[in-house]
């Protein structure tokens, strides 16, 4: 079952951002503990929990495929990226499918929350203090009123290295 | 870069490339009309386009071009190589020039008046009859997309004047894919991403087809059914319909090959003729693509290494022009393309050393190794047995990549060599890449889908002993016993670490496995799964680049039930797990020949015959390692021998060797064109030693005994065991000038008894006999221009006897220096002189066999003027 929400028009590179109004447009996910955003306009999908096909001797990071209305997705595990432990076996995790150079991919998550525009004011750079594995995929960090929202950067967390196998 | 010029940079490459085939063709046929005319049509064509649209450049080089062209159509000039190759020089100017137009959108700056200037001398010297080469208006029916013809005809001669900027006002506009009127031509432009675009449609419609008719199935009839039953068919159709499209003719990847093929020989010094049939195989577009490389890079070695220069064909009596084959045709789901050439075949001695010296294999499996097994180690990365490296090839990057190529799109190259003859390649490819029929499986847990061309056979084997299939273990590897073949087998579970548990494979061990026989190149392999379900179409999907570095996978698809599984590569497979294709598994554990540095150490094969000492023998003395299977191993007058390529080869056994394995080792020795084999009981190893006899017993068979990698060894004694299979193996069977042929002998007897006893004697003794029955037969033979080495004939004959016909040869003719030997019943001194007098070289008496044999040898071995 996947929920539909806004709204990247499809067949474009959904990861370019156009118009600066939008920039701060933010999905909300939980990952660990942690809550997270991501560029509205990254989005393609969100999906509930799917069937993910394991991939043999991929690394760990990659959770697996998944069929998305006749297109392969690959699934990367956020957790795993993030140097997180894995998740209780009950969670259903949801995922957030995003789209570079054509080729589309799931970030899989705990779970998604709303969609956020936080004001400019609460944007701040990466703090020094911040775990060096955060700091890698983290564009940015903002301010909210009873905690922090750290903006992932998608592309950053799609360059996987591909190891030999 | 706008539409008009992408056109025109379309439209005049694809004239451009049509040139080059046919100014080829050209100047191997001067005289071809045909061809001439289409020649000068295609220039001026170019020529007018390029006025039209106001790009200089192009139009002067054209221009000057065609005035050469034009001579030669009016039959003012001749096509030579040497003019041919001047406009074949402008011909790449041009292309250089649209290069440039199609990455800048305007002509690159340059000068071409050096080139003009040569274009513009061939063509003068004659009377320039044309004042202007204004286009006869005859010139130009070319059917082109675009309406040129609109404009009027005067218009691309005066249109010189660069600041014309781009004429696009009087353009009618679309342009794109816009189907024009002339000529009655029914064909259209689509860009090839329109296309692309609905072959993945239609793969999904042919997913979601597959996905509807799975859960019809499981479903009772319904109203759905029937609907259901012609969406399937239309979907087919529609499937096969848009595969058509990106099906093209394998003469597009051919067409640049006649024009490499003569620059090739004209930078080489050789001649060669390239000829290609099938061109009009169709295969899809992708494929073509990924071949055309390949392609290139055959016929290139083909005429660099393969073809011999004209002197060496010469001499080897082979026609000077080297010829190259190129031939494709569809069988089953595959295109077959085959390229050989009538060149001098690889050098499989040179390829033996050098795969001994990259340590890829020792000398006893060399030795073992048949002749085509061996032309496959050009398949090698690096390897590359070309002294030189000329600017064409012989980097040693070529045949791997190649190889690798090939597979990659599912294909397989085969290759046969025969020295002196030539080399022929053969590349299987499938039809086509996007659909394929595929056999699914699960290991693991996981399913995955294989490629159904690869697959050979499914077996179910069982480790119950008795049973047909049976998997064994050798050295802890698993085999599979199958009929009568041994094939290494792979675990899909342990290949890809699907289960933690190791112990999975001692599990399979107790109840039945599946086994998948997969054929990768030339070899065959068996994967273990634990399921196997049924064979479905599936849309290869490639995988996404992370993974692209996993060679056990050739992509992925979507299942009728919307799962998505992986695509296993057989080739990744076999190669994972060491099984080259150029042969069976290796010992990984035998260390390579090592180059003996050390004068006194000497290669030496090991082996064991009759007891328990070891044997050994200079390596470099045996030619070859056999095993016959018993039953071939033939008798004969009391001796035993075995049919060896082509000829029958003595058997000598070693004493006390045991008889009753299945199969006899042998070592096989050859001198000349004697081949002996001498029985051992097993052939250990080969081991470098120095060779110092120390005891020596007496025994015929053995030279002495030697201590040979720590161990007491009896070294045998070659020259005993093969003058044993053949008693004169150490003496010249013939003399320097004739060579390896059998002497030509014409025996004269009327007696048929005698003649037809004699015959098979003289040839067991090695002569070449004819044998007719009078002196004027013979006669005949002579002057219908035959020739012989010696003639032996009868004294008493009716008719003409044997003293008259010497007599005859002796005064004039062909035959009158031959040798001629006098063959009576009759041995008295007066007949004797009477023969002598009369011309007879020698007289040996009928029965007297041994002074015949003899008086032969003396003969012949006075130098002879035929």
């Amino acid at each position: 079952m996947s929920q539909q929400l806004a709204l990247a028009p499809a067949g474009q590179d959904s990861s370019a951002v156009d118009g600066r109004d939008n920039a701060h447009v933010l999905v909300t996910l939980m990952v660990g503990d942690q809550l997270c955003g991501v560029p509205v306009l990254s989005v393609r999908d969100v999906l509930g929990p799917q069937k993910i096909t394991r991939i043999p001797l991929t690394p760990p990071e990659i959770a697996g495929s998944l069929n998305l209305r006749g297109r392969i997705v690959t699934a990367v595990d956020l957790r795993v990226r993030l140097d997180l432990p894995p998740p209780p076996a009950d969670l259903k995790r949801m995922s957030v499918v995003t789209e570079i150079s054509g080729e589309l991919y799931a970030l899989l998550v705990d779970s998604v929350a709303e969609v956020l525009s936080p004001p400019q004011s609460s944007f701040e750079p990466n703090p020094p203090t911040l775990p060096k594995v955060w700091a890698r995929y983290s564009s940015g960090i903002y301010r909210l009123a009873d905690r922090l929202l750290v903006v992932l950067d998608v592309t950053r967390l799609l360059a996987l290295k591909p190891e030999q196998a | 870069m706008d539409d008009l010029l992408s056109d025109f940079v379309t439209e005049t490459n694809e004239n451009l490339a049509e040139l080059d085939v046919a100014l080829v063709k050209l100047e191997r046929n001067p005289g071809d009309v045909a061809t001439l005319s289409l020649i000068f049509r295609l220039v001026h064509t170019v020529k007018g386009t390029c006025g039209f649209l106001g790009l200089a450049r192009l139009e002067k080089v054209a221009h000057a071009g065609e005035n050469v062209l034009g001579k030669v159509r009016d039959g003012l000039m001749v096509a030579t190589a040497e003019t041919v190759g001047v406009v074949l020089q402008g011909l790449d100017r041009l292309k250089e020039i649209v290069n440039g137009l199609a990455a800048t959108g305007a002509e690159p700056v340059g000068d071409d008046s050096a080139l003009i200037a040569a274009l513009n001398a061939l063509a003068e010297g004659r009377t320039p009859v044309k004042a202007a080469p204004a286009p006869a208006p005859t010139a130009k029916p070319t059917p082109a997309p675009r309406p040129v013809e609109a404009k009027p005809v005067a218009k691309p001669a005066t249109a010189i004047v660069p600041a014309v900027a781009a004429p696009v006002v009087a353009k009618p506009p679309a342009v794109e894919a816009a189907p024009e009127a002339a000529a009655g031509n029914q064909t259209i432009r689509v860009g090839v991403d329109v296309l692309e675009n609905l072959m993945t449609l239609v793969s999904e419609l042919v997913l979601t087809r597959n996905q509807l008719l799975q859960l019809a199935r499981s479903n009772e009839a319904t109203a759905f059914t029937t609907p259901l039953q012609r969406l399937s068919h239309i979907t087919s159709d529609l499937q096969e319909g848009v595969m058509k499209t990106r099906m093209q003719p394998i003469g597009n990847a051919w067409n640049k090959l006649p024009r490499l093929v003569r620059d090739l020989s004209h930078e080489l010094n050789k001649t060669i003729e390239l000829v290609m049939s099938g061109a009009e195989t169709e295969l899809d577009r992708q494929v073509l693509e990924l071949i055309k490389d390949p392609l290139t890079h055959m016929v290139r070695n083909s005429g660099d290494h393969g073809l011999e220069t004209p002197a060496e064909r010469r001499a080897a009596g082979k026609s000077e022009t080297g010829h190259i084959n190129l031939n494709a045709y569809h069988e089953g789901g595959h295109i077959i393309i085959e390229i050989a050439d009538d060149g001098r075949g690889l050098a499989l001695d040179a390829i033996r050393a050098k795969a001994l010296s990259r340590g890829l294999a020792t000398e006893a499996e060399l030795l073992a190794m048949p002749e085509q097994q061996i032309a496959r180690f050009i398949f090698h990365p690096g390897f590359s047995t070309a002294a030189a490296v000329t600017a064409v090839s012989g980097r040693g990057v070529g045949m791997d990549v190649v190889k690798t190529n090939i597979e990659k799109i599912g294909g397989t190259v085969e290759l046969k060599t025969v020295e002196g003859q030539g080399t022929s390649f053969t590349i299987k490819i499938p039809l086509t890449l996007a659909i394929v029929s595929a056999l699914i499986v699960e290991a693991g847990g996981e399913r995955f889908a294989i490629p159904q061309l690869s697959v050979v056979e499914l077996v179910r084997a069982s480790s119950e002993p008795g049973s047909e299939t049976v998997i064994e273990r050798i050295n802890g590897t698993p085999v599979l016993r199958l009929r009568d073949r041994l094939l290494p087998l792979v675990s899909l579970n342990g290949l890809l670490r699907l289960t933690a548990a190791e112990t999975a494979e001692g599990a399979s061990g107790a109840a039945e496995t599946y086994i998948v026989v997969v054929a990768v190149g030339a070899t065959t392999l068996g994967i273990i799964v634990d399921r196997v379900f049924d064979t479905e179409e599936i849309v290869v999907k490639p995988v996404a680049p992370i993974m692209r570095h996993i060679t056990m996978f050739s992509g992925n698809t979507i299942l009728g039930d919307g799962a998505v599984i992986m695509i296993l590569d057989p080739n990744g497979i076999a190669r994972a797990t060491g099984i080259e294709a150029a042969g069976g598994a290796r010992n990984q554990t035998k260390a390579p020949a090592e180059a003996s540095t050390d004068a006194a150490r000497v290669p030496m094969l090991l082996f064991r015959a009759g007891d328990a000492t070891p044997k050994a023998v200079p390596l470099g003395l045996v030619a070859r390692l056999e095993n016959f299977p018993r039953d071939r191993i033939e008798s004969g007058a009391g001796n035993l021998m075995v049919q060896y390529r082509g000829r029958l080869m003595p058997l000598i056994a070693m004493p006390g060797i045991g008889q009753s394995d299945a199969s006899q080792p042998v070592l096989v020795f050859v001198e000349n064109d004697r081949a002996m084999g001498l029985m051992v009981d097993e052939i250990v190893d080969v081991i470098e030693d120095r060779l110092e006899i120390e005891l020596c017993h007496g025994d015929p068979g053995l030279l002495g005994t030697a201590v040979i990698a720590g161990h007491a060894t009896d070294v045998i004694d070659t020259g005993y065991w093969v003058t044993r299979a053949w008693a004169d193996w150490f003496t010249k069977t013939t003399d320097g000038s004739a060579g390896k042929r059998r002497p030509r002998l014409l025996l004269i007897e009327d007696n048929n008894f005698f003649r037809q006893m004699m015959t098979p004697t003289l040839s067991a003794a090695g002569y070449d006999i004819t044998a007719v029955d009078s002196g004027a037969r013979a006669l005949q033979l002579r002057d219908a221009g035959t020739k012989f080495d010696v003639i032996i004939s009868d004294v008493e004959m009716p008719e003409m006897n044997g003293i008259d016909f010497v007599r005859l040869v002796r005064s004039s003719g062909a035959w009158s220096q031959l040798p001629l030997i006098a063959l009576s019943g009759m041995v008295s001194p007066e007949a004797i002189e009477e023969a002598r007098n009369a011309g007879f070289t020698d007289y040996v008496g009928k029965s007297d066999r041994d002074a015949l044999m003899q008086s032969l040898r003396q003969c012949l071995a006075q130098p002879v003027t035929a």
